[in-house]
């Protein structure tokens, strides 16, 4: 365990492992090899952000470099994987989905539902999230909300290196879409990863942090500014309990509730917009299966109703940060 | 010649990946008389919580460290003295006191801090302390890897030098078991021992490890100076199948955690981090497949299938067999079928014993090592 590397290049090594394990799996998306069919390096791009780099010297065809059409080859992945193989899609920017929602939502999702249970779609659609890019409105939201309203696809959101590796690995192994979504500001965050293979079960959340007062439960980037906020709230003795989801569907609504029981205080905060969010979805439940246990009411941190803007300054008050989650775990303490 | 009789208390480092350490409370006061072994204070880790004690008798002169307080490794935190050394002379000792900078060949220079043996049972992961005449190969128990002798493998190699090893199947070594038995994991700790040269060892078996200790002796006597069997498996028949089953089976943190807990006589010493670390570890391709073979191969109908203790009685072999009063896996009662071993119950101490009674058991050990 004694090496720490990147996010980047640990979904690097899982799809390395993973393809070394099984023939089945295969890599496709937009400049994901970069240099096909050019007379210049073939291997030049590794994706827009370099994770799948190095893989085509190993597996060559394997990797497909796709036309810039995303109904097409998420078509084609979701085709692939009902017909036996393990197709990992790289669709860029998770805002690129709209395109192509009726492969994913109509097709993908259903087939286990419309055949009887004998089908089964193993395709994982890897793709980028968040803000704090400076990439404006189409290029820096969070849209997993939408991804994890429909049965039928799996959510998947590594807040590191290690989970990421694990969490991968777990999405190719598993007989399920997976919608995998990588926030951009984490890939050069390092951390110790075993060399070996390992699989992360999906369902599980990880408690970042114990503490008795306050229950924050959040997912992506938003851990890291959660932590912030609990490191913060340390010196003035408010012990906060950060949950990490990391899968949002299935979500591990255990973990959730069996903390708010201990502390009696919630705090939801996630980067997508409120209305419909995960946050709402999490604060619901609780209301609903630990209303005794709450002493204060549950504060939800987001960003707001709006596209996310494109001005560096308003970015930045646009996104949650620790300051804000920790006005909000004051807000519970007061009560 | 003064500075002969001021000795240095420092955050201690257990295992390879600490760098630094939480003072949690001083267990005694300005002028108090310590003799060696006595507990000074406490530390806290993020794997878990341990006494630093005296290595040589004096005065507890000066408690530099603050309780709370995270320090590095090797930083002075305290100070212990002849009660006739002035106070001026403590003064200027902490004054001028630099923190040791990592030797030469130590972790930093030489490159990887573990080490790896191909042997015929595969590559596994091993550590090497010390440089003493005498060798001492500490062997770990059921899911467990060479950090179990955390707080073990440092004391005794001040005077021998110390092998730990991960068996097949555990911690970083290879998660292929060919022979899930206690007599295949004796022969793959025999390999090992070819690999690294090992002619001639005092084994440390803890758990499962016990038992392996007793097998590599009845297939190899002439390589095994002397057994310690710790909380050992091998001596009845009886196992809390539940520990045994529980570990295999949990997968997540809320399951894993109650029965880890089995494992000590204190259960506050379970902290997140050895749950983490043991879930990373279960979470490894291959290690389902190696702990459920293993746990048909060696505790086959919730007995335990090797029974070695007439080994000891009919080897020869100095031994000696210590347990934790409060073993919740295997009843300190088998400790006594070990007849000619010399047996010692630790009271205050679970199945962990090396851990939670390290002082002790460490103790123990050094005296085995020089009879």
């Amino acid at each position: 365990m004694a090496r720490k590397i990147s996010m980047r290049q640990a979904l690097n090594e899982a799809l390395d492992q993973e393809m070394a394990r099984d023939p089945t799996v295969f890599v496709m998306g937009e400049d994901i090899v970069g240099g096909m069919g050019g007379d210049g390096e073939k291997d030049a791009w590794g994706g827009v952000l370099g994770v799948t780099k190095g893989l085509y010297s190993k597996y060559g065809d394997r990797l497909l470099d796709t036309p810039l059409s995303e109904s097409a080859y998420i078509g084609a992945a979701v085709g692939a994987a009902a017909c036996g193989m393990r197709p990992v899609a790289e669709l860029m920017f998770i805002d690129f989905m709209g395109v192509c929602f009726d492969e994913i939502f109509n097709q993908a999702a259903k087939f286990k539902y419309m055949f009887g249970g004998k089908a089964e779609t193993p395709v994982v659609i890897r793709t980028m999230i968040g803000g704090g890019f400076r990439a404006a409105a189409q290029h820096s939201q969070v849209l997993t909300p939408l991804f994890t309203h429909i049965p039928g696809l799996k959510v998947v959101v590594p807040s590191n290196a290690y989970d990421a590796k694990g969490l991968l690995i777990q999405s190719i192994r598993d007989n399920d879409p997976v919608i995998f979504c990588e926030h951009k500001n984490l890939y050069g965050l390092e951390m110790d990863v075993p060399q070996e293979s390992y699989a992360i079960p999906f369902g599980e959340a990880n408690v970042v942090r114990e503490g008795k007062h306050v229950t924050i439960v959040t997912y992506g980037m938003m851990v890291h500014r959660a932590m912030d906020a609990a490191a913060q709230l340390a010196k003035d003795k408010v012990e906060c309990e950060v949950i990490d989801l990391r899968t949002l569907s299935p979500i591990d609504w255990d973990t959730v509730l069996e903390s708010v029981e201990n502390t009696g205080r919630l705090v939801c905060v996630d980067e997508a917009h409120p209305r419909c969010s995960i946050a709402s979805d999490v604060s619901a439940k609780v209301s609903q299966e630990a209303f005794k246990a709450l002493k204060a009411g549950i504060q939800m941190v987001t960003s707001p109703h709006t596209p996310v803007p494109f001005s560096p300054s308003l970015e930045d008050i646009y996104l949650p940060s620790a300051d804000k989650i920790a006005g909000a775990v004051r807000k519970t303490m007061a009560n | 010649m003064s500075e002969k009789r001021i000795i240095p208390i420092v955050m201690p480092k257990w295992g390879l990946s600490m760098s630094e350490g939480k003072l949690a409370s001083w267990l005694m006061k300005d002028g108090d008389k310590v003799k060696a072994g006595d507990q000074i204070l406490e530390v806290e880790t993020d794997k878990i919580a341990g006494a630093v004690e005296a290595s040589e008798g004096g005065v507890l002169r000066r408690r530099i460290g603050q309780e709370d307080t995270v320090y590095p490794i090797k930083t002075l935190i305290g100070v212990l003295a002849d009660e006739d050394v002035p106070d001026a002379d403590i003064d200027a000792f902490v004054g001028s006191y630099v923190v040791p900078q990592a030797e030469e060949g130590e972790e930093e220079a030489a490159g990887p801090r573990y080490e790896f043996a191909e042997t015929a049972a595969g590559r596994l992961r091993y550590t090497k302390r010390g440089s003493g005449d005498k060798t001492v190969l500490l062997i770990h128990g059921f899911g467990g890897d060479l950090d179990n002798w955390l707080f073990n493998a440092d004391a005794l190699a001040e005077g021998a030098t110390v092998y730990t090893l991960d068996l097949p199947g555990h911690g970083q070594s290879t998660k292929a078991v060919s022979e899930p038995t206690v007599a295949g994991l004796a022969k793959a700790v025999l390999s090992f021992m070819d690999t690294v040269k090992i002619d001639k060892a005092h084994l440390v078996g803890h758990s499962l490890g016990g038992a392996i200790a007793m097998e590599v002796a009845r297939q190899a006597k002439p390589r095994v100076t002397s057994l310690t069997l710790i909380c050992s498996a091998g001596l009845g028949p009886d196992i809390n199948m539940e520990y045994i089953d529980g570990f295999v089976a949990s997968a997540s943190r809320r399951d894993l955690k109650p029965v880890l807990e089995n494992l000590f006589a204190d259960a506050g010493l379970v902290s997140r981090q050895m749950v983490d670390d043991l879930l990373k570890y279960k979470r490894l391709d291959g290690v389902g497949e190696a702990l459920s073979a293993l746990k048909a191969g060696v505790f086959a109908g919730g007995r335990q299938s090797a029974i070695l203790a007439d080994v000891l009685a009919s080897s020869g072999v100095p031994a000696l067999v210590i347990w934790g009063a409060e073993d919740k896996i295997l009843p300190s009662t088998h400790a006594t079928a070990a007849s000619g071993a010399k047996v010692e119950i630790i009271e205050g101490a679970g199945h962990m014993v090396q851990m939670e009674q390290a002082g002790r058991v460490n103790g123990l050990i050094k005296v085995m090592l020089s009879g």
